[in-house]
Formats: C-alpha cells, sequence, structure tokens
C-alpha cells in the first residue's frame, strides 16, 4: 500500500468515523467508558501497590505475573468447588502468601540475584497453574464471582441519572481502591513503614539502628505477593473463568506501573487508571466504528505506548529506593 | 555462601524444571491416545501423530478443535498421539515441531498460522517426515509438508442470519481476536449473513488485537452490551469471558471453533464446529499412497468438515432453525454467496 493509498483509507475512515463521534460524546457512553476504565485498572492497582510495598523495602519482583496465576487458579479452583468466592479470594490470597515466603526465603535468606529469581517464579506461576489446570479442571467452566455491590433496579425513568454502571462493581473493585489509602498510611504514617523506607534506602543503616532487614523484607515480600494473589483471585472471579495464561502479561505491566507511580500508592493508581483509560477509550471508539482498519491496528498499541513515554518522563525525575535489587548481607560494606 | 547459592540454583532450577514439566512434551498418560481398530491379523505399527498447538488443548476453541480431530481418527486406525500445546511463544513451538521429527514421528501437526515461517525452515530438514500446519493454504512449495485451513466463512455466514433474525435491538457485537486467518474469514461471513438477513441489523466487529486477552475480551463485550447488542459473537480462546458477559446479560451467543454449549447452555445458540478430522483423514490417505505433502485442504460445509452444532438447551424458534438448514443448503449448492 503506497503513502496516497494510506491517506485515502484515513480520509475515508475519517468520514465513516463521524457520525460515531457523535456517540461517543453521550453521557451514557461516557460512563460505560469510565466504568470498564475501572476494570481494567482493578488487578493493576492490586498487583502494582502491593509490589511498590516491597520495591520500597528494595526487594524487585518480576514474578508478579506467575504468582497472580497460581492466585486466580486457586481462586477459581476454590469456587468452582465450593460455591463461595469468599473462600476462593482467601485461598489466591493464601497461595500468594507462601508465593511470597519462597520468593524471601530465595532472594533474603539465600541472596539469590533479584531479576532471576523473579523470573523464575514466573515460569514456575505459567507453568504449575496450567498443570494443575488441566489435572484438576480440564475444560473451562465458567464460575460465579461477586455481585456487584450496590445492584438494585433503578426505574426505567432515572436511568440517565442514575447510571448504576458508575458504581455498581463487585467488592473487589473498591478493595482494591481503598488499598491505596491504607498503604500509603502504612508506608508514611506506621513504624512499620519507617522501616520499610529505610531498609529500602540504606539497609545497612536501618540495621546499624537495631531494624531487621530479614525481617523486614520478609514481611513486605509476602505482603506484595498475597497481594498480587489477590488480583489473580480479582481477576479470575471477576471474569468467571480460567484459562491457560489468563493475566496475559499483565503482571510485568504491574511492575512498570511501580515505576511510572514512582513508588507512591497514589502514583500506581494514577498509572493504573491512566493505562485502564487508554484500553477503555480505544474499546469504544472500535465498538462504535470511530476506529477501524489500520487506524484500530495502530491504536491497539497506544496503552502501552503512553505507559512507556509516562515511564521515561516520571523515573527521569523520582529516583528509586536506593538499594533496590540489593541483596544485604550484614558486615558486606 | 557457597550453600545459599546452591540452594538458590536448586530451587531456581526446580520451579524452571516444573514449568518444563508442564508445558513440554507430554507423552505419557494424558496426553497419549492409543486406539486400536479392531482386527484379527497382528496389529500393524500405530500411525505416530505429533500436535503442537499456541492455546490449551481444553480451550474449546481453536486448539481444542485440532485436539478433537486427531483423536477422531483413532477410531478408524492405530494412531500414537502427543501433543504439546500452549507454544504461544513461536520459538518454543518451532523447537518442538523439531524434535518430534527428531524423534521420529510420522506426521507432525504445527497448528497455528504463526508458525508457517518456522515450518519453511524446519521441513526440508527431515524429508522423512510429513509435516502439516495451519490454518495456511501454502504449502512452501516443498513435498513433505501439507497446508490446511478451514472456510469458517460458511458457518460465520449461517450463524451471521440466524442472529440477524434472532436480534430484537438490531444491534449485533463481535469480539474478534487479531484480523487474520480463519478468524477474519468466519468475522467477516457472520457479518454478511447478518446483514443479509436484516438489512436493518448494525454488526459492530471489534478486534482486539489478541488472541488471550480474557479482560479485554470481557470488556469489548460489555462495551457491546452498553450499546444495546442483544447477540453476541467471537472467535479464538479469549471469549470465554465475553461468553460469561453474555450470561449475565442474557445476550444469545453464537460459537465458533468448537462447541461452545457447555460454557452458557442458556445462552449459547449455536456453534461452527471444525471436524478436523475430515482432512486429516485425507492427509493420512495420502500418506499411505506414498505421498507426503505438496497439497492443501479446506473444511467446508460440504465435506462435511465444518458442522453447525445446534444447542438443545437453547429454545430455538423452528422458522430460524429452517432458516439455517436453507441458508447451508444453499451454500453447498451454490446459490448463496457468502461475500
Amino acid at each position: 500500500m503506497n503513502l496516497l493509498a494510506i491517506v485515502d483509507f484515513s480520509v475515508v475512515e475519517i468520514f465513516a468515523a463521524r457520525s460515531g463521534w457523535s456517540g461517543f460524546f453521550t453521557l451514557s457512553t461516557l460512563v460505560v467508558t469510565i466504568a470498564a476504565t475501572i476494570r481494567l485498572a482493578t488487578p493493576f492497582v492490586i498487583a502494582s501497590v502491593g509490589e511498590s510495598v516491597g520495591q520500597r523495602s528494595g526487594v524487585l519482583n518480576l514474578g508478579v505475573d506467575g504468582v497472580m496465576l497460581l492466585g486466580a487458579f486457586g481462586a477459581y479452583y476454590t469456587t468452582l468447588e465450593t460455591g463461595s468466592p469468599w473462600l476462593g479470594l482467601a485461598v489466591g490470597t493464601g497461595v500468594g502468601a507462601v508465593m511470597g515466603l519462597v520468593y524471601a526465603f530465595i532472594t533474603v535468606t539465600l541472596h539469590a540475584q533479584q531479576g532471576i529469581s523473579g523470573i523464575g517464579i514466573y515460569l514456575f506461576g505459567l507453568g504449575m497453574s496450567d498443570l494443575l489446570f488441566r489435572q484438576l479442571v480440564g475444560t473451562p467452566k465458567p464460575i460465579g464471582g461477586f455481585e456487584g455491590l450496590f445492584e438494585f433496579s433503578v426505574p426505567e425513568t432515572r436511568f440517565d441519572v442514575a447510571y448504576p454502571d458508575l458504581y455498581n462493581h463487585s467488592i473487589l473493585v473498591y478493595m482494591a481502591f481503598l488499598l491505596v489509602p491504607a498503604v500509603t498510611l502504612l508506608v508514611n504514617r506506621t513504624t512499620f513503614g519507617m522501616n520499610v523506607r529505610a531498609v529500602g534506602e540504606t539497609p545497612e543503616a536501618a540495621d546499624s539502628l537495631g531494624v531487621s532487614v530479614t525481617r523486614t523484607r520478609y514481611s513486605t515480600i509476602i505482603i506484595a505477593n498475597s497481594l498480587a494473589g489477590v488480583a489473580g483471585a480479582a481477576l479470575a472471579l471477576e471474569k468467571g473463568i480460567f484459562i491457560q495464561n489468563i493475566t496475559n502479561g499483565m503482571g510485568f505491566i504491574a511492575v512498570a506501573l511501580v515505576y511510572f507511580g514512582a513508588w507512591r500508592p497514589i502514583g500506581v493508581m494514577a498509572g493504573s487508571l491512566l493505562f485502564g483509560l487508554v484500553n477503555a477509550l480505544v474499546l469504544q471508539w472500535k465498538t462504535l466504528g470511530i476506529i477501524s482498519g489500520a487506524t484500530a491496528q495502530l491504536a491497539e498499541m497506544a496503552p502501552a505506548a503512553v505507559t512507556i513515554i509516562a515511564l521515561v518522563v516520571v523515573t527521569n525525575r523520582i529516583g528509586q529506593p536506593s538499594a533496590l535489587t540489593q541483596p544485604f548481607r550484614r558486615g558486606a560494606h | 555462601m557457597k550453600l545459599h547459592k546452591f540452594f538458590s540454583f536448586v530451587l531456581i532450577a526446580g520451579a524452571l524444571a516444573l514449568f518444563a514439566a508442564s508445558c513440554g512434551s507430554d507423552d505419557d498418560d494424558d496426553t497419549v491416545a492409543t486406539t486400536a481398530a479392531p482386527t484379527t491379523e497382528a496389529p500393524a505399527p500405530p500411525l505416530r501423530i505429533a500436535i503442537v498447538s499456541p492455546s490449551a488443548s481444553n480451550d474449546l476453541a481453536f486448539s481444542q478443535s485440532i485436539s478433537d480431530g486427531v483423536n477422531a481418527l483413532g477410531d478408524e486406525r492405530n494412531i500414537d498421539v502427543a501433543i504439546t500445546d500452549g507454544t504461544f511463544v513461536v520459538e518454543e513451538a518451532a523447537a518442538q515441531i523439531r524434535a518430534y521429527a527428531d524423534e521420529g514421528y510420522d506426521l507432525v501437526i504445527a497448528h497455528g498460522s504463526q508458525y508457517g515461517g518456522s515450518l519453511e525452515e524446519i521441513a526440508p530438514d527431515y524429508p522423512d517426515t510429513t509435516f502439516a500446519w495451519g490454518t495456511a493454504a501454502d504449502t512452501f512449495g516443498l513435498d513433505n509438508v501439507y497446508a490446511y485451513t478451514a472456510a469458517a466463512d460458511q458457518g460465520g455466514y449461517v450463524l451471521g442470519t440466524m442472529a440477524g433474525a434472532l436480534t430484537n435491538s438490531e444491534v449485533i457485537g463481535v469480539v474478534g481476536p487479531i484480523e487474520v486467518g480463519d478468524a477474519k474469514l468466519y468475522v467477516d461471513g457472520f457479518k454478511a449473513g447478518a446483514e443479509a438477513q436484516n438489512s436493518n441489523a448494525n454488526v459492530s466487529v471489534v478486534y482486539i488485537g489478541s488472541f488471550s486477552d480474557v479482560a479485554l475480551a470481557t470488556e469489548t463485550a460489555q462495551a457491546h452490551v452498553g450499546q444495546g447488542a442483544d447477540v453476541m459473537t467471537g472467535s479464538a480462546q479469549m471469549v470465554v469471558g465475553a461468553v460469561g458477559v453474555a450470561q449475565n446479560e442474557g445476550v444469545l451467543w453464537f460459537g465458533t471453533q468448537a462447541d461452545q454449549r457447555s460454557l452458557a447452555p442458556e445462552i449459547v445458540v449455536a456453534s461452527q464446529v471444525y471436524k478436523w478430522e475430515v482432512i486429516l483423514q485425507q492427509i493420512v490417505d495420502d500418506m499411505d499412497s506414498g505421498a507426503s505433502g505438496g497439497k492443501a485442504f479446506v473444511v467446508t460445509l460440504e465435506n462435511g468438515g465444518l458442522e453447525i452444532a445446534y444447542n438443545d438447551a437453547y429454545d430455538l424458534p423452528a422458522n430460524v432453525r429452517q432458516l439455517a438448514e436453507d441458508t447451508i443448503a444453499g451454500i453447498i449448492d451454490g446459490s448463496i454467496s457468502t461475500s
């Protein structure tokens, strides 16, 4: 296709899209887009807020995606067998905590290189979740997750005012966004949080002041991985299904969002919402026929492109925890 | 310190080994199906068939269709089947295709159009091994490579006419993966069928750009519902989440590649099912006659390689069922064009 043909094609698409734009700028479509943004952002918020806690203590975990997969399977299988999404959520969290314990042992006690260990955890999670799914379930079977928290019938005549799509999310969505202030308080306003920050910046100094670097990092890694398990559980319970590699690399994006958010829960949440918003906008524009063909294919790259650009801008301005990825050995410095 | 390094190595190696065990070649219990045809003579050695596919072999979609097709061959002859699925990384798939050829499998099936480039390089190195790949029509001019594809537009058209007849809102949503191969054929056929049946129907097609992103497929289905869709369809393994949305919202669903009624018996109206065994039988017959490749095969409604599986649990109006049957007959006799 030559340049002229591409221009012609785009012009045709632009004319075809005019009617779609009028459909987009309606209150109901905007509400649906915002609701989709919130839903798409939820697993990222949970996983990346958790990972930010681990990284603030100096431990990078590239295995988030693998832990999410294990958490997703644990939650899915438990819910399938018991019919209780709450039990499923608990199992997903527990699986994450166990994986956190394993990862802490590898990286803190054994001082293994964090990047490689994280990839090992990812591969383990990817393979094990698939293996368990095949052995215990076989073919995908739908499960019932959490109901919308505020689901009630809105009179037809009031629908344009009420817009239940905007707030009728499951309890997991609300829990995800409540994590942000909770973790902010934990890291910034508690003794534990002060220890976490100290261990992430200068573990030698923290150690000399009597802070146990090992215990602190074990705690943060278990918190981070538990939340990765919750993120996976949220994905499986919200979608009501599990398939091989259901996360589709979400865990790696969650790690990138920690850098995007400059290791602050509020920044991480903003990054997750931005990622979700760009995805939701592209989706709505495609649905309404505003973009199609080559333009739509280009737009599919937008979420990743926006994240990378923002990542470059943010990480050039704000420094990371000084001891990030550095194992601590008493007396080594 | 050295002890710590040793433990680190053992733990990481263990994790990698478990991964390899779960994703690698499965030559034992769960993936090998050996079926002997009744005979009074000494049994002939089994035909050894290996499959490499990108998603899980129980995905109720693309990979399951080839797995079911190969296993169906076992009804007619003695076969020995090995499958490596979940090879969404093309380099891993290429290594496994080569490994199966090294192990002496008679027929190695590379089930994914993304494997074509690798197969074109590998096949000439194993002139005594027969390869098949799809969905594609190109044998690369190699005499040990068969190609196979599905005329998915045919079943898509049939399901589209049913969708056009069943929609009340006249808004129909399509959740597509990537605009290539049999997925594109299916979507194009479905849209043409719906619009031919119902000129007022607005068929909204969204390709999400992924075969595996369940979250995005789910949101796409939600977006279609938000725009008023009361009938939806989709292709590839990521649609399982979209089917869930359809079920929650009471929207009708049409499936393709495999029979998807088990996902949501209340709302799955019908599915286009690939019966790859039809062309696999032709490939095996061709191999029996001494050939080893160089031909392309297509499953169609006419040759029975495509079937429309109606969901008995869904109360399909008789006139819509008849419409579907008439459309199938029209496509087979050439009086209906799917484009």
